[in-house]
């Protein structure tokens, strides 16, 4: 996995509450066997029109979204489904950072997992990025530092959040969790012995 | 003093992190089709092996056609994501029921048919509905691929202690009003992150009256109000269903293991982290109106107006839902002509769903212009409901009857709904396209989606005589 430490870069913003798996991903792109490839696939249903041009209206076509790589969004980001599909398509993408008010669980996990890191901000904090963002016409840019674990610009915002500390370990390290649970095998052996 | 999550939860904890998550140990792991092949082939670059086939079972489900199975898959993509899973399954030493097994079905479905969803066990799947088989008394969650490969190599899953919340379900439900109602009003009061963070326990009278399909309807869309699980006591309910299940235990060690199931629920005064209460027989039948679960009404209430809406964002979404939906401000749900209905999914098809609704079915006909299909859970589902002529009762009255799958649950395969189409559905989740795109979803129960397939409208069960 690919580590997080600090990032900065340009900002998108889909300020909607209960975002939910079926729009980052929808299932007919559900069937590939990869991890990858599914960039080009997200949010499809908002991004493109029937007739299969880019919608201007949908938020991340919009000209000052293009090239973001740190997305706004709105309260319980990420609703209803497992998949990690919804994760692969947001960092194919090229996104490397989620602010919301609050995530779903599952899909929490799924993003540290893949080195896409969600960062948990006040809904106020958010709707104040929010407004930075549309007031500057021309892109706005932020840094999310999970060493010091805050998010600021260069115009004098800066915020504090909190992630599980292990959770912030295997960011930084790009760790593989397989590895770090494998190093417990005595005692997932012990286990097993004592159940049968 | 300890709670049914309590025990659960710490009969499985192999590590403890200071401070940090627990690594639980898995006694079930469900694979499908969808959610596993990156997994297996991350397991295959790292030269790792599936540590316990023997504690894995996996089935094809989500991406199957519900048609003629002798055909050949239309879908290359498709057939490809089924035939790795095969392959993996092989490779791996994992029981696979594949296209052609008895026991193919929903994967939510088939644990506890088959008698492999256990009181007291810690079971996961790369779904998140696995919170069904909560129903029995197991700590069931649904988890990412990463996870499910994290599973496959270890046999672990690494969590951290989700709180716990009480949710009592008082009095008895009315006439026409089921387990359905009872998990939608839920998540209307609750909303869909009520319980993030949490592991629901279910209580109560009305939980206690209800089968265990009612009590794994309830579980499955624990998930839908944000949940990590969903969990109930089991009783002696519990007992019966799983007494006649194949792979239950026999003799001797039924006993044993009954035993050990009774000693599962919450002790007397045991602590939550949070409770409440809803007087179940003060429910009515409930419907979605909205693209989310947790925008739900009776259907005697008509849509709601944004106008009303607490908060700025609230009303935002009530406009885009209802732009959506196609809906006005003050329409009454009942009366709402709809194009499709599905009877189905990890929700409401098993058998027991499929005999609610024939009862309002039997020796009526689908309204015309309606297309009304019922996708049974699996192939077990299937063969009971034939063996009962409840094939016949549908098919008489104009519904399609077909293979068992998630089908338009999710709308991997063909059965999709036209953009602009409604539907009456027995499934979840009636976000935007989920049933196709530009479909519009209005979740309810069998009976209440059976009705709405005689009378082509949303209508009120409880005004419409049983046939
Ligand atoms: S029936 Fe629907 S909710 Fe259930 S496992 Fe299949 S797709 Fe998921």
């Amino acid at each position: 996995m690919q580590p997080f430490i600090v990032h900065t870069g340009r900002v998108a913003a889909l300020h909607r509450a209960n975002v939910d798996t079926d729009q980052i991903i929808p299932k007919q792109f559900l069937k590939r066997i990869e991890r990858t490839g599914f960039g080009p696939s997200l949010f499809f249903d908002w991004r493109y029109r029937a007739d299969g041009s880019p919608d201007p209206d949908f938020e991340l076509n919009r000209p000052e979204a293009q090239g973001a790589s740190i997305l706004l969004a709105g309260e319980n980001f990420g609703c209803g489904s497992s998949r990690e599909h919804a994760p692969w398509a947001l960092a194919d993408y090229g996104f490397r950072a989620i602010i919301a008010p609050s995530f779903a669980d599952i899909f929490h996990g799924n993003c540290c997992q893949n080195g896409l890191l969600p960062v948990t901000l006040p809904e106020k904090a958010v709707r104040e990025l929010v407004r930075r963002y549309e007031a500057a016409a021309d892109g706005y840019e932020l840094t999310v530092d999970l060493m010091t674990t805050t998010v600021r610009d260069a115009r004098g915002f800066e915020a504090a959040f909190e992630i599980a500390a292990y959770r912030r370990d295997m960011l930084l390290q790009g760790l593989d969790e397989i590895g770090r649970t494998l190093r417990y095998e005595p005692a997932i052996e012990a286990f097993e012995r004592a159940r049968t | 003093m300890r709670t049914l999550f309590d025990k659960v939860w710490d009969a499985h904890v192999v590590h403890q992190d200071e401070s940090g998550p627990a690594l639980l140990y898995v006694d079930l792991h469900l694979v499908h089709e969808v959610t596993s092949p990156q997994a297996f082939q991350g397991l295959r670059l790292a030269g790792r092996r599936v540590r316990r086939p023997d504690l894995t079972l996996a089935t094809v489900d989500h991406n199957v056609p519900t048609g003629d199975r002798r055909l050949p898959i239309a879908d290359e993509v498709a057939a490809l994501q089924l035939s790795t899973l095969v392959d993996n399954a092989r490779e791996a030493g994992i029981e696979l029921h594949d296209l052609d097994s008895p026991d193919q079905g929903i994967v939510h479905v088939i644990g506890p048919e088959l008698g492999v969803t256990r009181p007291g066990s810690v079971i996961v799947c790369g779904d998140s509905h696995t919170s069904t088989h909560g129903a029995f008394g197991a700590l069931a969650f649904g988890i990412g691929t990463s996870e499910v490969e994290h599973v496959l190599a270890t046999q672990c899953v690494v969590q951290s202690r989700p709180r716990t919340m009480e949710v009592r379900f008082t009095g008895r439900p009315g006439r026409g009003v089921g387990a359905k109602d009872l998990i939608l009003a839920l998540i209307r009061r609750i909303g869909t992150a009520g319980g993030t963070g949490y592991v629901l326990e279910y209580t109560g009278e009305a939980i206690r009256a209800l089968s265990m399909e009612g009590r794994m309807t309830i579980c499955n869309m624990s998930i839908e109000a944000g949940a990590r699980a969903g969990m109930i006591a089991p009783d002696e309910t519990t007992f019966e269903f799983l007494a006649s299940r194949p792979r239950s235990p026999r003799g001797e060690g039924w006993t044993r293991a009954v035993e050990e199931w009774r000693g599962l629920a919450s002790d007397a005064g045991a602590r939550y982290d949070r409770s409440i209460v809803i007087d179940a027989d003060t429910l009515g039948p409930q419907v979605t109106w909205g693209t989310s679960p947790g925008m739900t009404a009776e259907i005697t209430e008509r849509v709601p107006d944004p106008a009303d809406a607490t908060s700025d964002a609230e009303r935002q979404s009530y406009r885009r839902a209802l732009e959506y939906m196609d809906l006005r401000p003050g329409t009454p749900l009942e009366g709402l002509p709809v194009d499709r209905v599905f009877l189905g999914s990890c929700t409401n098809g098993r058998v027991g769903d499929l005999r609610e609704a024939a009862d309002v079915v039997r020796g009526r006909r689908v309204a015309s212009g309606v297309r009304a299909m019922v996708v049974p859970g699996s192939r077990r589902v299937k063969a009971a409901a034939e063996a009962e002529g409840l094939d016949r009762i549908f098919t008489e009255a104009g519904f399609e009857w077909r293979n068992p799958g998630c089908s338009m649950c999710l709308g991997m395969n063909e059965d999709i709904l036209s953009p602009g189409e409604r539907c009456a559905s027995t499934s979840n989740r009636n976000f935007e396209g989920r049933q196709g795109r530009g479909g519009r979803t209005h979740l309810m129960s069998p009976a209440m989606a059976a009705a709405a397939a005689i009378e082509g409208c949303l209508v009120d069960v409880r005004t419409v005589a049983r046939g």
